[in-house]
């Protein structure tokens, strides 16, 4: 596969594991919160209307925002939402003023900022200190037309265990906010499916806050939708945190589906591993991946490794790749990030069909064997299942 | 009994707006058991002549016919040449991102076997393979030629080779590039393939230093996208000696 094209290496020593591909910056100030175009905060009138040619919003299409941009786009229900919590999990609905809400990370964006002005209600799922459910905890988040904003907070008492499935189907315009809060010791796992309708709009910024010694995994996975933005972010409350960030995507004819994720190692001694992968097909699919990780000084023992694979199966599809990594100690295990841009072209397809194999069954195998090793980490058989069945039907439409 | 027979083949070219006609009217018969090295200076079309019988779309069959034992081969698309019984060890093999050389021979041996080989079966098959050919079993797990030295890429070409058991094998250049040792081993690997008795070899070559360890029967010296001269062993012998000179000339002149 080819390297992407990215900036170079500005200044001062690379840390061992990094890799040239991609910015590392070694700065006194961190550039990642001075280029957004306002400072984070709950209220979306701190923040200008984007014209789109901010760092944050320059690769977003504004105009198939349907106005969540702009406070145009008034919410109207639209969306159902089921959540099913198996025993000793609890789920509240909860107004504003909860304290729970907003906890893990402020609203960077507008959009971000304007669902959190907008929402009515909050949902709170609860597992309590050193639960360890059994089943996972699912929710369901079906789009019925309709625009919506929304808010949920998902929090696990110390050394508590689960695995929550966030599953969104149908067609909606939906902007929300997303809180995990990870206590000392607990595991948390995130599934987050966007299996959306062609014309479905989401836009979500998910704050982590990852608890001492606690252990965060999350695995995004975005098909549908004709824009999907979303906005993992990730913070340490305090040491010895983990946090584990997988990444699938298949990006269709006319799609954008943009991820844009940060990792900000606040606190010393906590891990950080970031794998997304893409593939990609047809006119105008775009595909936009940014992936931040910042070390602050008081950062000390960080290891931090970040890497975005792209395949592109046909001509007329854009990817944007662009991994940014600011260190502001030089005191940590390891820093590192990479990213790759590769086609699937006519002779790869004429090596593999000289070998007797049909062209359809090529595909299938470059596009499975591309994303096989972060779906079997998913570590849940139904979801693993449904996602290869979804892959399988993406390259059947396309054949 | 296997045989490939090209008739009259023409094959042109799309090169800087302009079509180019590359092979002008090439006549071969290779038939089940038999060994025929093509040889020729660069340009001469050997190379073109290799991706045409396999199907490589860049080029353009305007005139001449093929056929594997009296079936027509232009009118297959790659993977059916392919299954019928043809196969190319390419000079230049591709990266494959994300397909492990595992998953690519069970694949490619499905496909031309007509039905998945019995698990237990194939993997030793694969393991033993691999073995004659010096390649580390870790290879299995890498990715289809990535990061692959040049010797490593050839290697995988003939272990492909003695695992799809073709009808006919062409091997395009698979010399270059290969220092001695490495050039031994493929070597070695070929002429397994050819002891079964039942591979016709096209063996396109620009050097005659791999004769020595895979011995044809027929040399035909490729000039002017032709057939200039055939002959025995021997002719190989008169090329080392006086290199393709005359042969360039004549195509000059012709």
């Amino acid at each position: 596969m080819a390297e992407a094209q990215n900036a170079p290496v500005q200044g001062g020593t690379v840390p061992a594991g990094s890799t040239t591909a991609g910015q590392i910056a070694v700065a006194a100030e961190s550039t990642v919160a001075t280029r957004m175009s306002a400072p984070p905060s709950y209220d979306v009138a701190d923040f200008p209307v984007p014209h789109g040619r901010e760092e944050e919003w320059r690769f977003t299409p504004l105009e198939r925002l349907r106005g969540l941009h702009d406070g145009s786009a008034v919410a109207d229900g639209g969306i159902r939402v089921e959540i099913s919590t198996p025993d000793g999990v609890t789920q509240e609905t909860v107004g504003r003023d909860d304290a729970r809400v907003g906890r893990a990370g402020k609203p960077v964006d507008r959009v971000a900022a304007q669902a959190y002005s907008a929402f009515e209600k909050a949902s709170v799922v609860t597992v309590p200190k050193e639960a360890r459910p059994e089943e996972p905890i699912r929710i369901t988040v079906h789009g019925e037309g309709g625009t919506a904003y929304a808010h949920q907070v998902i929090e696990l008492g110390a050394f508590a265990e689960a695995v929550v499935v966030i599953d969104h189907t149908g067609d909606a315009v939906l902007a929300a906010n997303v809180d995990y809060v990870l206590g000392d010791g607990a595991k948390l796992t995130v599934v987050a499916v966007q299996d959306w309708d062609d014309n479905a709009v989401h836009v979500a910024q998910h704050n982590t806050l990852v608890g001492r010694d606690a252990s965060f995994k999350s695995v995004v996975v975005t098909f549908g939708g004709d824009l999907v933005r979303l906005h993992p972010r990730v913070s340490y409350a305090s040491t010895g945190g983990s946090a584990e960030l997988i990444g699938l995507y298949f990006t269709d004819q006319g799609q954008h589906q943009e991820h844009r994720l940060l990792v900000d190692h606040n606190q010393p001694h906590c891990s950080s591993n970031v794998v997304y992968k893409g593939a990609l097909q047809g006119d105008d699919a775009h595909a936009v991946w940014i992936g931040d990780v910042l070390i602050e000084a008081a950062a000390e023992g960080t290891d931090t490794y970040e890497m975005n694979r792209n395949l592109v199966l046909t001509d007329g599809a854009r990817v944007d790749s662009v991994p940014n990594l600011e260190i502001e100690t030089g005191e940590i295990v390891g820093a590192g990030h990479a990213s790759a841009t590769g086609r699937f072209d006519d002779e790869q397809l004429f090596y593999l069909m000289a070998r007797g194999i049909p062209e359809a069954d090529a595909r299938r195998l470059v596009v499975r064997g591309f994303f096989a090793e972060l779906v079997q980490q998913i570590g849940l058989p139904d979801v693993e299942e449904r996602l290869l069945a979804k892959i399988e039907a993406e390259l059947e439409a396309a054949v | 009994m296997a045989t490939l027979e090209i008739r009259d083949l023409h094959v042109t070219v799309e090169a800087d707006n302009a079509t180019k006609e590359i092979l002008k009217g090439v006549d071969l018969t290779v038939k089940q058991g038999e060994t025929h090295a093509i040889m020729g200076p660069n340009g001469s079309g050997k190379s073109t002549l290799a991706y045409s019988l396999a199907g490589h779309p860049k080029y353009t069959i305007t005139g001449g016919t093929v056929t594997l034992d009296g079936e027509d081969v232009l009118e297959m698309s790659v993977d059916e040449r392919a299954r019928a019984g043809l196969f190319l060890a390419m000079q230049y093999p591709v990266e494959v991102p994300g397909v492990s050389v595992s998953n690519f021979l069970r694949t490619s041996a499905t496909a031309v076997r007509g039905e998945a080989p019995k698990l237990r079966t194939w993997v030793k098959e694969v393991k033993e393979a691999m073995e004659r050919l010096h390649m580390d079993p870790a290879f299995a797990e890498r990715n289809v030629n990535e990061g692959f030295s040049g010797g490593e890429k050839k290697r995988h070409e003939i272990l492909q080779l003695e695992l799809l058991k073709p009808k006919v094998a062409i091997l395009d250049e698979t010399d270059s590039g290969l220092d001695v040792d490495a050039l031994r081993v493929v070597s070695e690997g070929v002429n397994r393939v050819r002891e079964g008795g039942e591979v016709g070899t096209l063996l396109i070559t620009h050097y005659t230093r791999i004769l020595r360890y895979i011995k044809p029967d027929h040399v035909h010296v490729f000039a002017g996208g032709r057939i200039a001269e055939s002959g025995g062993a021997e002719l190989a012998d008169k090329l080392e000696a006086e290199g393709y000179e005359s042969y360039v000339k004549g195509g000059a002149s012709a």
